[in-house]
């Protein structure tokens, strides 16, 4: 049973190709990571699936699934007044679930009472992080999309949100959409990996589907690359 | 006091107690300029009524309303020439607005001034401000997630463009509530002004609208009793004539600066 169905789907955003004839499908419990260069379209993507951007073809969610989303970047205004309480209360409202899992979700990111009461503009990358994908577990989502999870955070704060993420998909049996740059965290959590530069470059298992073609035709020549794999490696 | 003006008095203080909500998430959202001069596209319709002897705040209504979808339309633009395209806008409706309003009714136009009220227009005063705080109150976690990232708040399902719309018509109703008593180039500053000091003072979202709100009704019941009492104030040679609507803001001005020295609660 898939979750996701995407079939030929293609996005224009003001007359240029952003995204072209995709097709892939999501089952419960993956882990999928979209991989490709800047401009590749991984966003706006993203956006399509969560319909805040017009395509061409076919999204279908299964009608069980409950979606948490983490942008790739806010630029909380260091002077808004909010809080993660705030915040997770508003979506608490919104979402009509009860208060009661503002609790829970908070102990399962790892934010501790005093981290919910500071404005969110005076957090941490790490702990803002956390903090957005808290927001996204709100509604107890069965599918986690991430856009580049770990963009402005330091590289101890990298790992702390990577094994956060393995544990709520091991915990609660989530499916994970994940854009990534990193190939380290593509090697290590994915179960799939769409490579995309426009097009549909690879799809399928990251050892399978990642060769030195295929990185080639994401990043170019000249980009280089070295798996470890038990004695076996491979450089391009 | 008969009960026309106490009647004025009750609905201008329930005005800003609703600006300094208005204000609070007009601040955050940074639309503190915009919001400023929002009030302004009210004076050519003031103007228009007077000249043509129908009720001014008709002709108020109609070009805010005007005004108010135009400014969410540049919004809804975001592109680099939406500060300068609002910038022209309104300042030239201020220009326009002064050379149609009757020179005689011009002063009052533009800085208001205490006027007593019928029964049947309070009671409609108070449903508005019922209506604007009613709405802040049901919209806060909506307005909160649009402010913080409206991306995020896209996701959540909120349609943050008609929530845009919803806002401004409600701060355009604020500004049609207090263009009597401070008219059209101070009411704007009723609602950003008090808004300001609370935001020196506060750190969290409740106690940043109460003391905004609290600042608010303060600078209105201070530059009441000024406006009152002292209307011509004589400094030696000087004569200062402390009309309503520029007492107001003078006191929503001196808590703003008062607020600089003051720590954060």
């Amino acid at each position: 049973m898939s979750l996701l169905t995407v079939k030929n789907v293609s996005v224009r955003i003001e007359g240029k190709v952003i995204v072209e004839n995709l097709s892939f499908e999501l089952g419960p419990s993956d882990t999928l990571s979209i991989l490709g260069p800047n401009g590749a379209g991984k966003t706006v993507l993203l956006k399509a699936l969560l319909g805040m951007v017009p395509y061409s073809g076919e999204i279908v969610w299964e009608p069980s699934v409950r979606i948490g989303y983490v942008p790739q970047k806010i630029d909380a205004d260091r002077h808004l007044p909010l809080t993660y309480s705030d915040l997770f209360e508003s979506k608490c409202q919104i979402a009509k679930v009860p208060i009661e899992q503002i609790a829970k979700v908070s102990r399962i990111v790892g934010l501790t009472k005093e981290t919910l009461a500071t404005p969110v503009g005076h957090l941490s990358g790490g702990y803002f992080q956390r903090g957005l994908i808290g927001f996204a577990l709100i509604g107890k989502p069965n599918v986690l999309l991430l856009d580049e999870p770990t963009a402005s955070i330091d590289e101890p704060g990298e790992v702390h949100i990577y094994e956060l993420i393995r544990r709520l998909q091991d915990e609660y049996k989530l499916a994970v959409i994940t854009v990534s740059h990193d190939l380290s965290f593509v090697y290590r959590y994915a179960s799939r990996v769409l490579c995309l530069n426009k097009r549909s470059v690879c799809m399928g298992p990251p050892r399978e589907a990642l060769n030195p073609d295929v990185l080639e035709k994401l990043y170019g020549p000249s980009f280089g690359y070295y798996v470890h794999d038990h004695g076996n490696s491979a450089d391009s | 006091m008969t009960a026309p003006a106490l009647y004025s008095i009750v609905l201008v203080l329930l005005t800003a107690l609703a600006a300094g909500l208005v204000g609070s998430f007009a601040l955050m959202k940074r639309m503190s300029l915009a919001g400023d001069v929002i009030s302004h596209v009210a004076l050519p319709g003031l103007g228009i009524a007077l000249l043509l002897h129908f009720n001014p705040l008709i002709g108020a209504a109609a070009t805010l309303l005007i005004g108010t979808i135009l400014i969410w339309r540049l919004q809804q633009g975001r592109t680099l020439t939406t500060d300068v395209a609002i910038g022209v806008i309104f300042t030239a409706a201020l220009a326009i607005g002064t050379l149609v309003t009757p020179s005689e009714d011009l002063i009052e136009a533009l800085f208001g001034g205490f006027q007593s009220l019928t029964l049947p227009w309070f009671v409609l005063g108070v449903f508005a401000v019922s209506g604007i705080i009613a709405f802040i109150y049901s919209f806060r976690h909506k307005l909160i997630l649009a402010l913080f990232s409206p991306e995020l708040a896209a996701a959540t399902g909120i349609n943050v463009a008609r929530l845009d719309l919803y806002y401004l018509l409600i701060f355009s109703l604020t500004v049609l509530l207090g263009l009597r008593f401070l008219g059209a180039l101070l009411v704007g500053a009723l609602i950003i002004v008090p808004a300001a000091t609370g935001r020196q003072l506060t750190h969290t979202l409740p106690a940043f609208l109460t003391a905004s709100s609290a600042a608010s009704v303060l600078s209105v019941a201070i530059g009441f009793l000024i406006n009152r009492y002292y209307s011509h104030l004589t400094l030696g040679s000087v004569t200062l004539n402390l009309s309503l609507g520029p007492a107001i803001i003078s006191v929503a001005t001196v808590l703003f600066l008062l607020s600089l020295l003051r720590k954060k609660i």
